[in-house]
């Protein structure tokens, strides 16, 4: 049995990070610290460079400059393995290779955890239908992925992670292809999520998930700026319509900013 | 999970093994299922012991090693590539394997030289469809694809270059090594104990590449060292590849249609395809080169030709499936 404890809960932090967009300058070095507990968006206009980010964050591709930090001790310097039993990422696309059904899916996540001769338990496979309930696709359990609709494959998708059960969660616009209710319903599991002290880091396009939901906030701009911090600090009029290039107006709801876009 | 893949493992060992009992027992003189495995065992006449352990056993034991091998190495290279159409032999693998042969064949050398020759012909086309694909770019599966194919076009050429500049006395060993024929096996045992072999450490390594069928992005994130495990896979799959063709020229098809139909019976648990590949691919062709022998006796036919038959209109029915 090689399955580790729980890790302890940790810091993840960038430092002087800058992320590597071929053809493009060096962006503004990034010293984010995400922390057990926080909810993080990332907001920014299309080819900003968030899922960039994401992935560099997970180590998928390499910095420009800058490193990674988990509590005291370099990514880079971690095993893949061991790093993703830490961190774990949602992305925004997805490639079906052969077909798999939703059940085998999430139990991918398990993947991690187990030693190269170990099977899946039936406690893994406890853990995987009990994601899928949580993201409400249990009843698909048994169907292929490449049978179901978009916003059903997001939350196979999330429940994969759920499975996985890394301390840090990065998610790609983990509210595409979703409905309204299980739009709130993801945003709501996050927060539960963060509650129960993971960190939460993800891209998004909304920004009134944004502020309903996230209390740290990063701003990605065309040109490789940044800023980031609180979001009421974050998420004000002007800074957003910089950001967007899109003038907009604000209106209170439930006592939170809401912006929709002035036409024209 | 254990028990639901050590099924149909039996199922296919025990199918594998009543498949053999079958293709030693027929042919010119039959001998009864019950009588083989009493020669086996050291009983019998001194012909039936003659033509079991001397004359079939070998041939269907070199069969049932170079289907396994086959399509285990196609089944490598289906998740490798994530295409279920993928096949060492559509990756140009095979080609160079033939010209290697043809080679040696052509400068009058025989027996082990034309192994050794086809072998090192595998391997350098391995090597060439790798460096090309991987180039100074990323390394996608439709690159390894296409480059696989116009290789295998230009080997096509060199072949019948080949071919048509041959001494006429040459041109049947020429082609019936490259219509693929298990007559030509020598010693199954190193195929078998490789087969063996590389089911042992695939076996670890199964649940990393059913994590690697799902995209190499998704897979690293979920902990697999991506690009070890590829060249793992690749290296493996054309030693296999390169012993198969070693030994019986040019069979096609095998890697591609055996482990399409595991996966449609049995899922795409990787850990469970391998192996089954091994047994099933093996079964195949001991049933296609008892056919081969029996279609036209005594004339025998290349058993190469029986899975091309059986082989190319399943291809061409999953091109028409996929979308």
């Amino acid at each position: 049995m090689v399955m580790s404890k729980r890790p302890i809960m940790q810091t993840l932090r960038t430092r002087e990070l800058v992320i590597d967009i071929p053809g493009r300058p060096d962006g503004y070095p990034l010293d984010l610290n995400i922390e057990p507990g926080q909810i993080w968006g990332v907001l920014g206009p299309n080819g900003a460079g968030k899922t960039t980010l994401l992935h560099t964050i997970a180590g998928l591709r390499a910095p420009r400059s800058g490193s990674l930090l988990l509590g005291e001790q370099s990514t880079a310097a971690m095993k893949r393995r061991v790093l993703s039993q830490q961190l774990g990422l949602v992305f925004q696309d997805r490639q079906d290779g052969f077909p798999a059904t939703v059940l085998e899916t999430a139990l991918i996540g398990r993947h991690p955890w187990l030693s190269p001769w170990q099977m899946e338990s039936a406690d893994d496979v406890a853990m995987a239908e009990r994601a899928l309930e949580a993201l409400d696709v249990l009843h698909l359990k048994d169907r292929l992925v490449s049978t179901l609709s978009g916003g059903e494959r997001q939350r196979v998708a999330i429940a994969t992670l759920m499975t996985q059960a890394p301390h840090t969660w990065l998610l790609d616009e983990p509210t595409n292809h979703l409905d309204l209710h299980h739009q709130v319903a993801v945003m709501n599991l996050l927060t539960e999520r963060a509650k129960a002290g993971n960190a939460i880091f993800m891209c998004l396009h909304d920004v009134n998930l944004a502020a309903r939901w996230c209390d740290n906030i990063l701003l990605m701009y065309p040109d490789g700026e940044a800023c980031w911090g609180p979001a009421e600090h974050m998420l004000v009029p002007n800074a957003l319509e910089r950001l967007y290039n899109q003038s907009l107006a604000t209106v209170e709801v439930d006592g939170a900013p809401f912006f929709v876009p002035k036409r024209g | 999970m254990s028990r639901p893949l050590l099924k149909p493992l039996l199922v296919l060992a025990f199918v594998s093994l009543a498949s053999m009992v079958l293709s030693v027992g027929t042919g010119s003189v039959s001998v009864a299922p019950g009588q083989v495995l009493a020669v086996i065992l050291g009983e019998g006449s001194n012909l039936q012991q003659t033509l079991v352990l001397e004359l079939r056993l070998p041939r269907t034991l070199s069969a049932f090693a170079t289907g396994g091998l086959l399509a285990v190495a196609g089944a490598l290279m289906q998740v490798l590539l994530r295409n279920p159409l993928a096949d060492p032999y559509v990756l140009g693998l095979s080609g160079g394997a033939a010209v290697g042969a043809l080679l040696a064949m052509l400068a009058g050398l025989g027996g082990f030289l034309v192994s050794g020759s086809a072998f090192a012909g595998a391997l350098l086309s391995t090597l060439m469809v790798f460096g090309l694909a991987h180039g100074t770019g990323s390394w996608t599966p439709s690159r390894l694809l296409l480059t696989g194919v116009v290789v295998a076009a230009g080997w096509g050429a060199v072949i019948t270059l080949m071919l048509a500049i041959s001494p006429t006395q040459r041109l049947p060993g020429m082609l019936y090594w490259l219509m693929g024929d298990v007559s030509y096996a020598r010693t199954p045992w190193p195929a078998l104990g490789l087969l063996a072999l590389v089911c042992l450490l695939v076996a670890p390594l199964g649940r990393s590449l059913n994590v690697l069928a799902r995209g190499p992005m998704q897979a690293a994130a979920l902990g697999v060292a991506v690009r070890p495990l590829e060249w793992t896979i690749y290296i493996l799959a054309s030693l296999l590849t390169a012993t198969a063709v070693t030994m019986a020229g040019s069979i096609g098809f095998v890697g591609l249609v055996v482990p399409h139909m595991l996966r449609l019976l049995l899922g795409n648990d990787q850990r469970l395809i391998l192996p089954a590949c091994a047994f099933a691919g093996g079964t195949l062709l001991v049933l296609a080169d008892t056919l081969a022998r029996i279609v036209i006796a005594p004339e025998q036919l290349p058993v190469g030709v029986i899975t091309a038959l059986l082989g190319v209109p399943t291809f061409l029915y999953l091109l028409y499936r996929s979308r």
